[in-house]
């Protein structure tokens, strides 16, 4: 790329906009997800008795089956709501952004 | 029935290789009696997907079509292949199976493959879109030395795929001789020579559409079984409180089925298999390609997106068929448990990998016995294209094109190249195939994970990320971690005692991959804050330029060129 671009580009203030309200939402959700993730497995390591609790009064469905199941769940969602918004904000930045340099 | 199975045995080899290997003897080998409708299904699929390689054939012109389908591919229709590539004939039957034995835990697995997903998707997917071409050492060569970033990228590919191909191959050749009752050798002849063919003609394209159509047929016919099966077992009122009842008082294992039991007991081994199946996915090359086949960063990123919810909505699915073959097959009386001889236990038919198969046969009978068991060759051929594919990449784009002809040599001679290589592997793969026969893989894949989440995933994540990388500390990084994630396998509790017979584990721990990312990292960071040579600050200063066309996509590769 040539460098008259790449400053023309870096000195856009939509540029620095676009960089840091991406990587931060990116890194905000990515922390989540291993939250969520190492959550469950370290309660599974620590904390198994939580987990075999039945969900309601004689169920044999244990609070487990939901908690696990909400970590996939989770995952989807997680990934629904990135691409929600850099599909429609993030796009619409590197637009103006290329509409302005190019 | 020995001459059905000799006519069919020839008339399937004829099909793909003529019939040169069909004489031989058939009568020696244990297999079951042969299964017709699962034949005549899976020359319905071979048939099909031999019609598709025929029309991308027509259309499969240049690198980049051969490489990435002409990056024409939609997001949602990435994102069927992606889910495809992930969703092997090991993860259907071995969860499912995992399930069968020990219920909930099998669950802990499915949640393991699938979190790395959105890791893929907040740090990588659009990035890599901007920066690569058509392997993902192009996006670790951007701003380095070009020889030894794409060499120690292509030995990275190249590990991982092979590694990869002999739990596929194996697995593959057991599982066709039990469905299908065809010798172990034909069966890794043929997925070999078919997958040489959808490659070597159709390239990425075919490779595409297999992976597509094969994930249609896995998510239909497992959902199909699910329900099926959720259906029969509850009789009629699909209450999965009633199938998880019932499952207790059927299996040995009683309440705990329902609960997380041993096989997470050390938190340091659960946190680091937890790292190795996250990190490990962003560092497998026939995954990392597919984001080279759409047009942009929008439809990369709806292709994860799409990606997570099927191999979510499939893992779901692997848990209900767990459940619902405890129901349907653990009963004595249901005829599908044997007498083990060895421990006069019953076990199940085929073993227990084998519970998804069986648990069709008791929904719906032969003919959908005769469907998920084509379904399940089919998904064995689809995964062996897709890793050949990337295998054959590394060796002509990476190592034939850049580093052996250092980047002077033309499109059409590197095509060519690329389906040499396809040949080639294809015939490795087979002859693998065949060495491992009779060896135990189930450590492949925890190997294949830490080598891909120690060697590939630091360099990329560390290239798009840390300006302050070069080439020295990339390498130093790069190969560190491959080799201290092949060592510490291979001195672990898995291969150490376990395959290689010794009293104790020289490496304590058997999930390696949370020791060697970080020795990983730590090469890659001392390396680069230790370079003080010229090429490594001017490396440091074209990371600028590099992470413009990174986060704006202004001078990627361009979108569909048809």
């Amino acid at each position: 790329m040539q460098q008259d671009l790449v400053h023309a580009i870096k000195s856009n203030p939509k540029y620095h906009e676009l960089i840091s309200k991406r990587s931060k939402f990116a890194w905000i959700l990515a922390a989540l997800m291993l939250l969520i993730y190492y959550g469950f497995i370290l309660t599974i390591a620590f904390n198994k008795e939580f987990l075999a609790q039945p969900l309601w009064e004689g169920a044999i469905t244990t609070v487990g089956i939901p908690i696990g199941l909400g970590v996939i769940v989770s995952a989807f969602i997680l990934t629904g709501i990135y691409v929600f918004r850099a599909n429609s904000e993030f796009d619409r930045l590197t637009a103006e952004i290329k509409e302005e340099v190019l | 029935m020995r001459l059905w199975q000799n006519a069919l045995t020839a008339l399937a080899l004829s099909l793909v290789a003529g019939a040169a290997l069909a004489a031989g003897d058939m009568g020696e080998v244990k297999k079951q009696a042969v299964n017709i409708p699962a034949i005549i299904m899976f020359l319905a699929f071979v048939a099909g997907t031999m019609g598709i390689t025929y029309w991308a054939a027509q259309r499969t012109k240049t690198a980049k079509d051969f490489y990435a389908a002409g990056g024409g591919i939609t997001g949602f229709q990435n994102g069927l292949a992606i889910a495809g590539d992930y969703m092997s004939a090991a993860s259907f039957l071995g969860i499912s199976g995992l399930v069968f034995i020990n219920g909930y835990d099998g669950l802990i697995y499915s949640v393991g493959w699938l979190v790395g997903w959105p890791i893929i998707m907040f740090l990588m997917a659009e990035q890599l879109r901007n920066l690569g071409k058509y392997t993902y050492a192009d996006v670790v060569s951007y701003r380095f030395q070009r020889v030894p970033m794409r060499s120690m990228a292509a030995t990275g590919s190249l590990v991982v795929v092979v590694l990869y191909l002999i739990g596929q191959m194996v697995g593959a050749g057991k599982l066709i001789q039990v469905l299908f009752g065809l010798d172990y050798i034909y069966a890794v002849t043929i997925v070999g020579i078919l997958i040489i063919l959808y490659v070597t003609f159709g390239g990425m394209l075919a490779t595409t559409w297999v992976q597509i159509i094969k994930a249609c047929l896995l998510l239909g016919g497992a959902t199909f079984i699910a329900f099926g099966a959720l259906y029969v077992a509850t009789e009629g009122s699909w209450a999965p409180e009633a199938l998880f009842r019932k499952a207790t008082e059927i299996h040995a294992k009683k309440d705990a089925l329902m609960r997380p039991g041993a096989l997470v007991t050390s938190p340091l081994e659960a946190i680091s298999l937890g790292l190795a199946l996250m990190f490990g996915t962003a560092g497998l090359p026939h995954i990392l390609m597919r984001f080279f086949t759409v047009p942009n960063a929008t439809e990369a990123r709806k292709s994860v997106f799409y990606a997570t919810g099927f191999i979510g909505y499939f893992y779901i699915l692997t848990f209900l068929i767990g459940f619902g073959a405890i129901v349907l097959l653990m009963p004595a009386e249901s005829g599908f448990m044997v007498t083990d001889p060895k421990t006069g236990a019953l076990a199940l038919k085929g073993g227990q990998n084998m519970a998804a198969v069986q648990l069709s046969a008791a929904v719906g009978g032969n003919l959908l016995l005769g469907f998920i068991s084509a379904v399940a060759f089919a998904t064995i051929l689809a995964v062996v294209s897709g890793l050949t594919l990337a295998g054959a990449s590394a060796i002509s784009h990476d190592l034939y094109a850049s580093v052996w002809a250092h980047g002077n040599v033309d499109e059409q001679q590197e095509v060519r190249v690329s389906k040499m290589a396809t040949v080639v592997l294809g015939i490795i793969a087979i002859l693998l195939g065949i060495a491992f026969e009779r060896q135990n893989v189930a450590y492949l894949v925890g190997l294949t994970f830490a080598v891909a989440a120690s060697a590939n995933f630091p360099i990329l994540i560390a290239s798009i990320y840390w300006s302050k990388m070069t080439t020295r500390g990339a390498l130093l990084g790069g190969w560190l971690g491959l080799v201290s994630s092949t060592l510490f396998v291979i001195l672990g509790p898995t291969v150490w005692k376990d395959v290689l017979g010794n009293a104790e584990a020289i490496f304590p721990f058997k999930n390696p991959a949370l020791f060697s990312i970080v020795i990983s990292f730590a090469g890659i960071w001392i390396g680069s804050i230790m370079d003080n040579s010229e090429q490594g600050k001017k490396e440091c200063e074209s990371f600028e330029a590099q992470n413009v066309r990174c986060q704006t996509g202004i001078g990627a590769e361009g979108a569909a060129s048809h």
